[in-house]
């Protein structure tokens, strides 16, 4: 017969005082880093997961990381480069889309995994706690792997059309931190939006399919020849990191400073809205998904 | 119990101090969330332009949407307080519904409180499900590090453990396969060994023992004790009073999101017991009424009834004589049905399963039925004891599950001659007869 009370046996003494305080929700609450950087491991395996079943059952495999913005700069550069005569700041056409092609297929890619990884784990949110950022950064994590075989290509490339890899390459590194930003700011929004809005899904294709045609991608931002004009220009994110790449690798023009500048500003606040709005909206995510 | 009020600003010796308390603790929703809560843009643009404000506070949040008063709300959970010390295992009970899955997601922090507090003392994990998160293209050994990750373990931990893991789960020679290639069993099984090796000093249980083979059953239950004998604070949820009166001291009765009792487990399942049979023995609620139901449908059972062969509907079944079980079912659609497989689950009024009925286990199959009617099972020389047993229904379409309904009704059998002697077993001595001769 087991009676009421505490079973005098001892729990392991190295337990922690750990002291968790479940309230009702209100207003702003206070984005948690720590604790996403505690769950890094679950953030880890999670992006290993996408990783493994994107490419299971199919044919070419991690090819189609490199297929997609490939093909996209064959037909750019018939149609814009050949036919159009599309200006590609001097640089051959070919690697002057390709070199905005990698970025951008990456942040395209990155928006259209993020703002679905919510309602593609909707089971996982309703039955175990962890940081709901998780799962958009891990999507977005997971395509940062396909984006670093596209840019192995385009060095191929590059080597390929002679052009010189120079120290200032390296400003690659923070340029594509600006897209990460960027690409999770626009995830967290959506992703957040996706759980209640299932509109979202089929809005993501067009918004980047539009997105991409309103970034220099099949062209150079130097169309805009006043100054001022085009640093606002750069309100579009991504428009400072592609013009960005094409400096550091191409050596187009001169640098794109207050481009990028104008970028990273917007890019954070986007980042900053969405972190808060995510957060927001993140204690009702179980019960509407 | 211990009055911990003090304790519960500071961290004291483990042994004495509050593992979980909660006060006030209320959850209300809106009914039909799911179907109103992934409303169109369109439906939303539309709101937005007859009431802007209410359109803003919609788009900042849903809590606050549902606050709102002009659809109609329901307390899934209203005024709950208890509190639980270190080291006790405490079972949830109560019928479907009654809000023990809803005060399972907010200590779990799946979802969050509308009022009131939980504090909770130490590190906490939770099993709402076997094999959360699985991915059918991965292989057992890569769902073994994901899913022990989403339960919140490190890698580290998982990597000293994945033997015993793997032992566990008795699927040794599949570990590289794809885990869409496993049977339904198997994936449980590796689901259960993942979660039977997370070590949290509070661990939150909702009915996972209800699954799997007996054998398999037996060997979590077995797990459960040894973590509750470790000291660990345990609270499980559960339908199976026999589960929860082996591996509980307390337990907690909640009933339409309230808590009805909270005491010795012995006491709280016999009041529960007690009270479900005369529920069920009232007559009140019909079965096709019954809204505490699972399955996807389309069958559902709409009627129980219980005769004497050659006797009349309504008549208690007789000690020792043959004895009928007639359901009655409906499909929603208006085809005839094929292959059903339907489970009766008899339970004593002390909560332990007595048996099993089920076409499936006597190997009759219902190829073609009508979409309405009423099948029969015959039992013969009844070999229960004079009582009230509960019966569970389940039918299943194949693989899925097409209604559940726990508690669908009460079977009263009463004293009859079994063994042609006249002569009696008394319940207390037994709880099933068995036919048997002797000879010298």
């Amino acid at each position: 017969m087991t009676s009421l009370g505490a079973r005098e046996l001892p729990i392991e003494p190295e337990s922690s005082p750990v002291h968790l305080q479940i309230r009702p929700s209100h207003g702003w609450a206070r984005i948690d880093l720590g604790e996403l950087w505690r769950y890094r491991e679950l953030i880890y395996f999670l992006t290993v997961r996408d990783i493994t079943v994107r490419y299971k059952q199919t044919i070419l495999g991690a090819l189609w990381a490199i297929i997609q913005p490939l093909l996209t700069m064959i037909v750019f550069s018939l149609f814009f480069g050949r036919l159009a005569g599309v200006s590609s700041d001097g640089a051959p056409y070919p690697l002057f889309s390709f070199t905005a092609l990698v970025p951008w297929t990456f942040f395209a890619n990155s928006i259209t995994a993020g703002s679905n990884s919510l309602v593609q784990s909707a089971n996982l949110l309703k039955k175990v706690y962890f940081p709901r950022l998780a799962l958009p950064l891990s999507a977005i994590l997971g395509v940062l792997v396909d984006f670093v075989l596209a840019f192995g290509v385009l060095l191929l490339i590059m080597i390929g059309y002679g052009v010189p890899i120079t120290l200032q390459a390296l400003w690659v590194i923070p340029l594509s931190i600006l897209a990460l930003v960027a690409a999770l700011g626009v995830s967290l929004w959506l992703a957040a939006m996706n759980v209640q809005y299932r509109d979202v899904r089929y809005a993501v294709p067009f918004l980047t399919q539009l997105w991409m045609f309103l970034t220099p991608v099949a062209y150079p931002s130097s169309l805009i020849e006043n100054e001022t004009l085009r640093s606002l220009y750069a309100i579009n994110p991504m428009v400072g990191v592609i013009e960005g790449f094409r400096w550091a690798l191409l050596d187009t023009g001169t640098a794109p400073g207050p481009m990028i500048l104008v970028s990273t500003v917007v890019a954070l606040l986007i980042l900053l809205g969405g972190l808060f709005y995510f957060r927001r909206m993140e204690d009702s995510f179980a019960d509407v998904v | 119990m211990i009055d911990t009020r003090e304790e519960v600003s500071g961290w004291c010796h483990p042994m004495t101090t509050t593992a979980i308390k909660a006060a006030g603790l209320g959850k209300r929703y809106r009914i039909g969330v799911s179907r109103a809560s992934n409303k169109t843009l369109r439906e939303s643009i539309v709101d937005a332009a007859t009431f802007p404000v209410r359109h803003l506070r919609a788009l900042s949040s849903s809590t606050r949407r549902a606050t709102r008063l002009d659809s109609s709300h329901i307390w899934a959970l209203r005024d709950l307080a208890f509190e639980i010390p270190h080291g006790q295992v405490v079972g949830v009970i109560g019928r479907n519904g009654a809000g023990k899955s809803t005060l399972l997601k907010i200590l779990a922090r799946i979802t969050q409180p509308t009022a009131g507090m939980v504090d909770i003392y130490g590190r906490i994990g939770a099993l709402l499900e076997v094999g959360t998160g699985f991915h059918s293209e991965l292989t057992g050994r890569e769902n073994i590090y994901l899913n022990g990750a989403i339960l919140g373990m490190t890698r580290k931990e998982i990597q000293r453990k994945f033997d015993e893991i793997v032992a566990f789960s008795e699927i040794e020679e599949f570990i590289d396969t794809p885990v869409k290639h496993y049977s339904s069993g198997m994936s449980l099984r590796l689901g259960f060994a993942v979660a039977a090796h997370l070590e949290p000093e509070i661990l939150i249980i909702d009915e996972v023992l209800a699954v799997g083979d007996a054998a398999f059953q037996q060997k979590c239950i077995g797990k459960m004790s040894d973590v509750s004998e470790q000291g660990r604070t345990v609270l499980f949820v559960s339908h199976n009073m026999a589960a929860v009166r082996g591996l509980c001291s307390r337990a907690l009765w909640i009933d339409k999101g309230a808590l009805v009792q909270d005491g010795a487990v012995d006491d709280v399942v016999d009041t529960y017991m007690r009270q479900t049979l005369a529920t069920l023995g009232d007559g009140q609620t019909k079965l096709s009424d019954r809204v505490d139901r699972k399955g996807a449908g389309p069958v559902r059972f709409t009627t129980f009834a219980t005769r004497l062969v050659g006797g009349q509907k309504e008549d208690p079944l007789r000690v020792g004589e043959d004895a009928q079980i007639i359901l009655g079912y409906e499909s929603e659609n208006e085809q005839s049905i094929g292959e059903m497989i339907v489970f009766v689950h008899l339970i004593d009024s002390f909560g332990n399963g007595i048996t099993m009925l089920s076409n499936h286990l006597e190997g009759t199959r219902f190829s073609r039925l009508p979409p309405k009617g009423e099948i029969t099972c015959t039992i013969p020389r009844l070999p229960l004891l004079p009582g009230e047993y509960i019966v569970n229904l389940t039918c299943r379409m194949g693989q899925t599950l097409s209604d559940k309904v726990s508690e669908a009704a009460m079977m009263r059998v009463v004293e009859g001659d079994y063994f042609g002697t006249g002569r009696q077993l008394a319940s207390k001595q037994a709880v099933i007869l068995l036919d048997h001769k002797w000879t010298s």
